[in-house]
C-alpha cells in the first residue's frame, strides 16, 4: 500500500502535496525521534554545560579583572595621597630648615656685628690715647727746644739765662 | 506578457513540490520507517552541523572566544535570555530541551535553504510531532507542577463570573488549537517559501524580459526566506516557552 502511495506522489510530479502523503510519516518520524535524542543527548551531555561554563569562567574572569582594576585605582589614588603629603611635608621641612638658618646667621652676625664694633671700639680709644701721648711728647720736646733755643739766645745776647725764668716763659708762651 | 509566458509554457518545467518528495537514499522499494531516505541524510547532516558549531567549535574552551564559539556563544545566550525572561527562573531547568527545539529548527531552515537540498521542517509530520512534543510535555508538566490548578489556567478569574465558562470554553478550545498553529506555522512558511522560490526559478527559463525580473524575484525571495528561517526557529522558540511559562505559572 506504502508503495503504491509513493509511485503514485511521484508520477503526480507537482500535482499532490508530498507533505500529505502519509506513507512517508512513520520514516520522517522514526528519524526525527532519533534526531531529537541524539542532538538532546549531544546538548545536554557535553555542549551546554561546556559553553555555560566557558560563558561564566569568562564572567568571573571580567569581575575579577574590574575587582583588580579597582583596586589597582584605589592604591594609585593612595600613592598619589601619599606622596602629595610627601610633598607638602618636605616643603614644610624646607621651610623650617630655611627660616632656622636665617635665624642662626642673623644670630652669627649680630655677634659678630657686636665684636667688630667693640674692637673698633677699643682700637679708636687705643688710637686716641696714643695720639695723645704723641701729642704730649710733642709739647714736651718742643717745650724743651724751646728752652734751650730760649737759653741760647739768651745767653748770645750776653745775659745770663736763669733757668727758671724761661721755664716759666716758655711754658707761659706755649699754652697761649 | 501573459500570452508570451503561456505560448512557452509546454517547455516550462514547474514541479515547485518535487523538493518535498521524501525518497530511499538507496535502491528501489517502498518507505518503511526504518529505511534511510533524503529525511535521514538530512537530518543527520543538521546533526553534523549542530556538532561542529556547538561542539568541535567550543573545543578551546577560549576565554577570548574565536568566531564559531562566539557563534555557539550567542545562539546560547539568545535562547537562555529568551527561556530566563519568558519563564523565569524555575523554566531554566528546560533550556537543553528548548535549545534542542530551537538548534534543529534553526539549522534544518538553513539546511533547507542550501539549493537541491531538502528542508525538513517543511513536512507537517516533522513539524506536527515538535508542536506535539511540546503539548504534551507542558500539559504534563502543568500538571506535575500544579495538579489540579493547572486547570486555573483555564478559568479567567478576573473575568465577571456569568462570562466565566463562556471563556474557559474559548481558553480550551485556544489551548487544543495551540499545537496545530504551532506545527503549521512552522511547515507552511518554509514549503510557500521555498515554492515560491522553485516558481520563480521555473519562470526564470523563460528567458527575454521574464528572465531578469524571475531572477530578481529569486534573490528578493531568498533572501525573504534566510530571515524568515531564522524568525520561524525564533517564533517557534518563544512560543514554547510561553507555554511553558503557562504550564509553571497557570495563573492568568
Amino acid at each position: 500500500m506504502a508503495d503504491t502511495a509513493v509511485e503514485h506522489g511521484a508520477e503526480a510530479g507537482g500535482a499532490g502535496m508530498p507533505q500529505l502523503d502519509f506513507s512517508t510519516f512513520p520514516n520522517q518520524i522514526f528519524w526525527l525521534v532519533v534526531t531529537l535524542i541524539v542532538i538532546y543527548f549531544i546538548l545536554s551531555r557535553v555542549a551546554l554545560p561546556r559553553i555555560g561554563a566557558v560563558l561564566a569562567e569568562r564572567q568571573g574572569t571580567i569581575t575579577n579583572d574590574i575587582a583588580a582594576a579597582e583596586e589597582l585605582k584605589q592604591r594609585a589614588q593612595e600613592a598619589e595621597a601619599a606622596y602629595d603629603k610627601a610633598l607638602v611635608d618636605a616643603r614644610a621641612e624646607a621651610g623650617k630648615i630655611v627660616d632656622t638658618a636665617k635665624a642662626d646667621i642673623q644670630g652669627e652676625l649680630d655677634v659678630q656685628l657686636a665684636k667688630a664694633d667693640a674692637e673698633i671700639a677699643a682700637q679708636t680709644a687705643e688710637s686716641e690715647k696714643a695720639i695723645a701721648e704723641i701729642q704730649a711728647g710733642a709739647a714736651d720736646a718742643v717745650k724743651a727746644v724751646a728752652k734751650d733755643t730760649a737759653k741760647e739766645i739768651v745767653a748770645a745776647m750776653g745775659g745770663k739765662a736763669d733757668a727758671k725764668a724761661i721755664t716759666a716763659a716758655v711754658t707761659a708762651r706755649m699754652k697761649g | 506578457m501573459a500570452d508570451e509566458a503561456h505560448g512557452e509554457e509546454a517547455g516550462l518545467a514547474f514541479h515547485p513540490l518535487d523538493q518535498f518528495e521524501v525518497h530511499r537514499l538507496f535502491g528501489e522499494g517502498p518507505i518503511h520507517w526504518y529505511t534511510i531516505t533524503n529525511v535521514t541524510m538530512w537530518m543527520a547532516i543538521a546533526v553534523v552541523c549542530i556538532v561542529l558549531l556547538l561542539v568541535i567549535g567550543t573545543r578551546k574552551r577560549a576565554v577570548v572566544p574565536n568566531r564559531t564559539q562566539s557563534i555557539a556563544e550567542t545562539l546560547y545566550g539568545f535562547v537562555y535570555t529568551m527561556v530566563e525572561d519568558v519563564t523565569g527562573k524555575d523554566g531554566i531547568k528546560y533550556f537543553p530541551y528548548i535549545f534542542t527545539l530551537f538548534i534543529f529548527i534553526l539549522i534544518s531552515n538553513f539546511l533547507g535553504l542550501l539549493p537541491m537540498s531538502f528542508t525538513t521542517t517543511s513536512h507537517i509530520a516533522v513539524t506536527a510531532i515538535l508542536a506535539f512534543a511540546v503539548f504534551f510535555t507542558v500539559t504534563i508538566i502543568g500538571f506535575v507542577k500544579n495538579g489540579a490548578g493547572f486547570l486555573g489556567l483555564f478559568w479567567v478569574s478576573s473575568a465577571p463570573l456569568a462570562l466565566r465558562p463562556i471563556l474557559a470554553i474559548i481558553e480550551v478550545i485556544s489551548y487544543f488549537v495551540r499545537p496545530v498553529s504551532h506545527s503549521i506555522r512552522l511547515a507552511g512558511n518554509l514549503m510557500a517559501g521555498h515554492a515560491v522560490l522553485k516558481v520563480f526559478a521555473g519562470f526564470a527559463q523563460v528567458g527575454f524580459i521574464i528572465a531578469p525580473v524571475a531572477i530578481l524575484g529569486v534573490v528578493a525571495i531568498y533572501a525573504l526566506e534566510v530571515l524568515v528561517s531564522a524568525i520561524q526557529a525564533y517564533v517557534f522558540t518563544i512560543l514554547t516557552c510561553v507555554y511553558l511559562k503557562d504550564a509553571l505559572h497557570p495563573s492568568h
